[in-house]
């Protein structure tokens, strides 16, 4: 890569030459605040809080965006840079609510860390004018509090750039310019997913999740009840970060005891019902295969995907596999065969998930997901609010003893954990598909092409002298280009996986803010090692499947599994 | 225009947005009938043309060959005219243009003194030919600039003669358009955009609608030049939705253009093709910002983004782009066919050539001029916009538009140049020159611009957005008597520092009229701040109602005072509280004295 040398504030540093300035001080270990800007979009320079002085511009230049060249001196300390950089925060400041200490992102909140960092005490413009919105809270997933907006416009790129959703954009001008869906409607009224992901890259408290905790604790508190969780595979992976461990690291064991310390009766594994729909989806796929089923076949655990297609192409229903998502059998599952089992009364059963997903909080209210005979799953928390209740709880999680979910239903293999990032679903799929295809017990369980951050990923292997193609999408935007393809006959898969999230789970709208590629990276690191440590790395070998099978359920696809497992999509008009 | 061998006279009547406002398009159907009706439309030709640029006398009808003025003519002094003139050959003195000072008639166009030290190069064809004629462009020369281009010469001839000319972009900032050209003509890329920014939007500003409305094929020609010389074969001509006949007259001349082989494909045999679209404006005038004009055209919304890169290299649909405004362009060809010894030769050395200016506001010659750069704003305002209306005292003009400064009395002997308006705290702008008299009220000034462009602001960046607003805040409240000295500082604080870290011209300019009243008129801040005063007596809220001498005591005013503030004995001189007074103004309304004054 070609480099170029330029001066950062004295100090000699080298870049490659298509560099910003920013990304060459940070190599340098110089520190520039930043806002609209992040890692994982493409910078705008819109809200000038990175502005420095460099030679060759004319005023002071965004470095987020601004590019590096040779002999370039930089300076990010003069005075009328720390004057430009703090008058921006000063004037975000004056258009924003002074509640901080009842902010739910308080603490979390990029905006007062910087202002705090920047030490901006003196508030002149604490006469202006503010502007005041109605909160939109019309949705299960997400709340939308535009008074608390700073206009970094993250979440616009995120959902046109990433997502291909747009559901976002700028309106109006001047000092009521905002973020806004189309013609200014509540999220309910317009095309979004739920996907959630402009709640994790909001820097403050503008987009959030709706905070679900203290239906929890009100089931936690009421002894009639019987409180029992689920918890998704990648939430074990980023929790810790809520609790100030680094990210990767795996805190399963702690995580079980500090959800039973927190007063749960009973927490379960969702990576047990991953296995349990790999062996719906696995064997459906091989149905689909041999019998002249709608192919490709295209995955369909995550919701925040399930609700784009529903929303964007109702005509590629067919494809989608009618097996439910993890979360969703495991909710028709606990208030059957468990509450059978355990002998409960199903109707005193509060089933909550715990999820890296915004869209499951829209998922378990859907009509279809009521085959118990009750809602399946009734309240779905994300980590991010995991994290909250295990702090508000006074759980000092690091010291907690590692406990063991509970069993049955706390069981999951390999192949279920890996369910949690991007190609996990495909590669859990096969691992199964293979052995019933080809009747044998294959001991090649790494399917490494579909493994990795690339928003496409795609692969042809030779399963029983079949040749099987296959393609995993993560992003929304990438999976709408492929159903393009889709819909135009020109995908020619058999097999497709799509998590509408970047990364997978692991990305999840839900999962703990600050979250980058880097952090994501370690996330997906921590699922491969829990994998290749686990004994069973194959959905179907997993004990606890099969003496549900055996004893309860029946055959994969047969009369009760179609009952319980399956489920059927309708188009949505929004 | 003089193919007819029979026509003896040609009647022009400008058919400019002004002109037409005060009834031109009427005066024109009257002489058509009068004519006719006299037998004489055989002989007599009227035509349509572009605007003169003497908006404020208008409608505006010119009798050649002896290029005899007529203003202010109505639809009745038709008849008189075709009579009079046109039968009986005798001029009708009454139209003619009076000098305001001595009342002498002045019969010709370059006699009078608006005309007299204007350099019309940009111009010269407005007002001259019909602009939905193309054979009346060509007859003057129009499209030979392009054949000697596509003939003779290279692309990189092109770039050196327009570099050479030292032009400069003339939609405010003045980079050298040559070096702009080379950039686009460097860039690696096998598509490539042309495209003309006529979003003209700066309040009191209309040169660029004059010209497209004037004489569209010029901009064309240059646009054709340019493409030529960077190597595109497409271009958009990016025009505000609120210029109709700018628009009606462009799709005309491209219709026509191209029907002649003079645009569209294989031009002049050449192999060279351009397309040129029209894409009109919503009305946003952060259009206007190139980037943000980009992103409009290509449907999105029109919001700037940083540069680099620039449009040279990565512009339109990401594809090298050239964008230069009207004025610009419309100087290309005659470089092309005069040469850049001849453009330099007028002007200065940094800037050359001529430059449009729209004059508005307290001036009495309202209009489009045009003149050598170099020469002082005193000559403009004074010996060609004919000095201040009403005897009233000149106090400052504003140049540059919202990203513009106010200057005062003392700067009028600046030459009007890009550098010398730059270093006194102004710009050069697109062209639009609003004078002030002693009435207008500096403060008030600023605040009207700056009104605009928090209200024109994309809010993208944040001093932008929240900076001009707490500006205007500030603003709002010295000119309602409720500044601080706090304020004064503030407001001067918040100007420097939003001028050199928002993210594009619009916000970096925004504080100029502000930092220039400032630096110019800071004695009215203070008043308003320190006396609760307006000197200029604009400022409503700070307005005091007295009663003079003159009162006779009849209460009139003391009944219809609606808070009771006037109080006094019948037939005595009555006296208004001024801590109860709400300055509605409805006393002097109904004083029948004249014994109200308000200061």
């Amino acid at each position: 890569m070609e480099m170029v040398n330029l001066t950062i504030n004295g100090v000699k540093v080298q870049a490659p030459k298509n560099a910003t300035i920013l990304e060459a001080a940070k190599s340098a270990g110089i520190h520039i605040p930043t806002l609209c800007y992040h890692p994982d979009l493409k910078p705008e320079g819109a809200c000038r809080l990175c502005v420095v002085e460099a030679t060759g511009a004319r005023g002071l230049v965004a470095s987020c965006c601004y590019p590096v060249a040779e002999g370039m001196v930089v300076q990010t300390n003069t005075a009328q840079v720390r004057k430009a950089r703090r008058l921006v925060v000063e004037l975000l400041l004056a258009s924003h609510p002074k509640g901080c200490l009842s902010c739910r992102k308080s603490g979390d909140c990029e905006l007062q860390r910087i202002a705090a960092d920047l030490d901006v005490r003196n508030h002149r413009f604490d006469w202006g004018e503010r502007k005041t919105y109605t909160l939109d809270d019309s949705n299960p997933c997400l709340v939308r509090d535009q008074e608390k907006c700073i206009l970094c416009g993250r979440c616009i790129r995120m959902c046109r750039d990433v997502q291909g959703m747009n559901v976002y954009s700028f309106a109006r001008r001047g000092f009521h310019a905002m973020v806004a869906a189309a013609f200014e409607q509540d999220l309910s009224k317009v095309a979004c997913s739920f996907c959630g992901q402009c709640s994790a890259v909001c820097p403050t408290a503008a987009i959030m999740e709706k905070d679900d905790t203290e239906r929890v604790w009100d089931a936690i508190h009421d002894p009639d009840k019987i409180v029992v969780c689920q918890v998704a595979p990648s939430v074990r992976v980023a929790l810790g970060e809520e609790v100030g461990l680094a990210p990767g690291s795996i805190v399963t064991g702690k995580m079980v005891a500090g959800l039973k310390a927190m007063g749960f009766d009973k927490v379960f594994d969702t990576n047990f019902s991953a296995d349990l729909t790999i062996m719906e989806e696995g064997h459906e796929f091989v149905d689909r295969l041999q019998h002249g089923g709608v192919l490709p076949m295209v995955t369909s655990c995550s919701p925040g995907w399930v609700n784009m297609c529903e929303l964007k192409y109702p005509d590629l229903l067919p494809h989608l596999s009618t097996a439910k998502s993890p979360q969703g059998m495991f909710g028709a599952v606990i208030k059957t065969y468990w509450a059978e089992k355990a002998n409960v009364n199903p109707a005193k059963i509060v089933s909550v998930s715990v999820m890296p997903c915004i869209a499951k909080k829209a998922e378990c209210v859907r009509p279809q997901l009521r085959d118990s005979g009750f809602q399946d799953v009734d309240i779905v928390i994300t980590t991010r609010e995991l994290g909250k209740m295990l702090r508000e709880d006074g759980i000092d999680f690091t010291r907690l003893p590692d406990a063991e979910f509970d069993s049955p239903l706390g069981y999951g293999s390999g192949a279920g954990a890996i369910f949690g990032t991007t190609g996990g679903v495909m590669e859990a799929a096969l691992r199964t598909v293979a052995d019933v295809v080809t009747g044998q017990d294959i001991q090649q369980v790494d399917y490494k092409a579909v493994r990795g951050f690339e928003e496409t990923k795609e692969a042809t292997l030779n399963i029983a002298g079949k040749e099987i193609r296959i393609a995993v999408c993560n992003t929304l935007g990438s999976a709408m280009k492929m159903m393009d393809r889709v819909r135009a006959g020109t995908a020619n898969y058999h097999f497709i996986e799509v998590m509408a999230c970047p990364g997978g789970c692991i990305g999840g709208g839900g999962q703990p803010i600050p979250t980058s590629k880097a952090i994501k990276k370690k996330r997906m690191e921590a699922i491969y090692s829990i994998d290749s440590n686990s004994k069973i790395r194959k959905s179907h070998e997993n004990p606890e499947i099969k003496i549900l099978y055996d004893t309860w359920m029946g055959k994969p696809l047969g009369e009760k599994a179609h009952r319980l497992l399956h489920t059927h999509y309708s188009p949505q008009n929004r | 225009m003089m193919q007819d061998t029979r026509i003896r006279a040609d009647v022009l009547v400008c058919g400019g947005t002004a002109c037409s406002a005060s009834g031109s398009q009427e005066v024109m159907k009257r002489l058509r009938e009068e004519i006719a009706k006299k037998g004489l439309s055989e002989e007599i030709n009227v035509v349509k043309t572009g605007c003169h640029g003497f908006c404020e006398n208008g409608p505006l009808v010119i009798v050649y060959p002896e290029g005899t003025f007529y203003v202010r003519v109505k639809p009745e002094d038709v008849p008189e005219i075709v009579e009079e003139h046109l039968y009986k050959g005798r001029v009708v003195e009454r139209l003619l243009y009076h000098e305001p000072t001595t009342g002498k008639s002045i019969p010709t166009y370059k006699e009078i003194d608006f005309y007299k030290k204007q350099k019309r190069v940009v111009l010269s064809k407005c007002g001259a030919i019909n602009p939905e004629k193309i054979e009346e462009y060509i007859a003057l020369g129009g499209y030979e600039a392009l054949g000697k281009v596509l003939t003779t010469m290279t692309p990189e001839q092109v770039i050196e003669e327009v570099k050479k000319s030292g032009l400069r972009g003339r939609g405010g900032a003045g980079f050298p358009t040559g070096m702009k050209w080379q950039f686009a003509h460097g860039a690696k890329g096998d598509k490539k955009y042309i495209i003309c920014n006529a979003d003209e939007g700066d309040p009191g500003a209309f040169m660029d609608r004059s010209v497209l409305e004037g004489d569209p094929h010029a901009v064309l020609e240059g646009m054709a030049i340019g493409a030529y010389a960077i190597g595109a074969d497409e271009a958009y001509m990016y025009v505000r939705a609120e210029y109709p006949l700018a628009i009606k007259r462009l799709e005309i001349a491209i219709d026509q253009a191209e029907k002649m082989g003079l645009l569209g494909n294989n031009i002049f045999g050449s192999g060279f093709n351009l397309k040129i679209h029209i894409k009109k404006g919503a009305g946003a005038f952060v259009c206007g910002e190139e980037t943000a004009l980009m992103a409009s055209i290509e449907g999105r919304r029109g919001m700037p983004r940083p540069r680099p890169p620039f449009p040279a290299n990565s512009g339109l649909w990401g594809k090298p782009t050239n964008i230069n405004n009207v004025e610009t362009w419309a100087n290309v060809p005659q470089i092309i066919l005069k040469g850049a010894d001849w453009f330099r030769s007028m002007g200065t050395e940094k800037s050359t050539g001529t430059k449009v200016f729209a004059l508005t506001g307290k001036i009495n010659h309202t209009g489009l001029a045009e003149v050598p750069m170099g020469i002082t704003m005193r000559e403009i305002i004074f010996d060609i916009g004919g000095g201040i209306p009403n005897g009233k005292k000149f106090k400052a003009v504003q140049i540059g538009g919202p990203s513009g400064g106010c200057l005062p009395e003392s700067m009028l002997d600046t030459p009007v140049d890009y550098d010398s308006l730059t270093k006194v705290g102004a710009m050069m702008g697109s062209g639009g020159l609003v004078v002030m008299d002693e009435t207008t009220c500096m403060v008030d000034v600023a605040k009207f611009f700056l009104n605009f462009t928090q209200s024109e602001s994309c809010g993208k960046c944040t001093p932008c957005r929240e900076g001009t607003k707490r500006m205007l805040e500030i603003l709002n409240r010295i000119t309602s008597g409720q500044g601080t000295e706090t304020d004064l500082v503030v407001l001067e604080d918040l100007a420097k520092t939003i001028k050199v870290s928002a993210l594009c011209g619009l916000g970096q300019t925004a504080p100029n009229p502000v930092l220039s009243t400032l630096k110019y008129f800071r004695d009215e801040y203070e008043a308003h701040i320190k006396e609760k005063r307006c000197p200029a007596g604009a400022c409503e809220k700070l307005a005091q109602y007295f009663i003079t001498e003159d009162c006779k005591g009849c209460g009139l005013c003391a009944r219809n005072c609606p808070v009771h503030a006037i109080t006094g004995e019948p037939k005595k001189r009555h006296v208004i509280d001024q801590t109860m007074c709400i300055k509605c103004g409805t006393c002097m309304q109904n004083c029948p004295f004249k014994a109200i004054t308000k200061k």
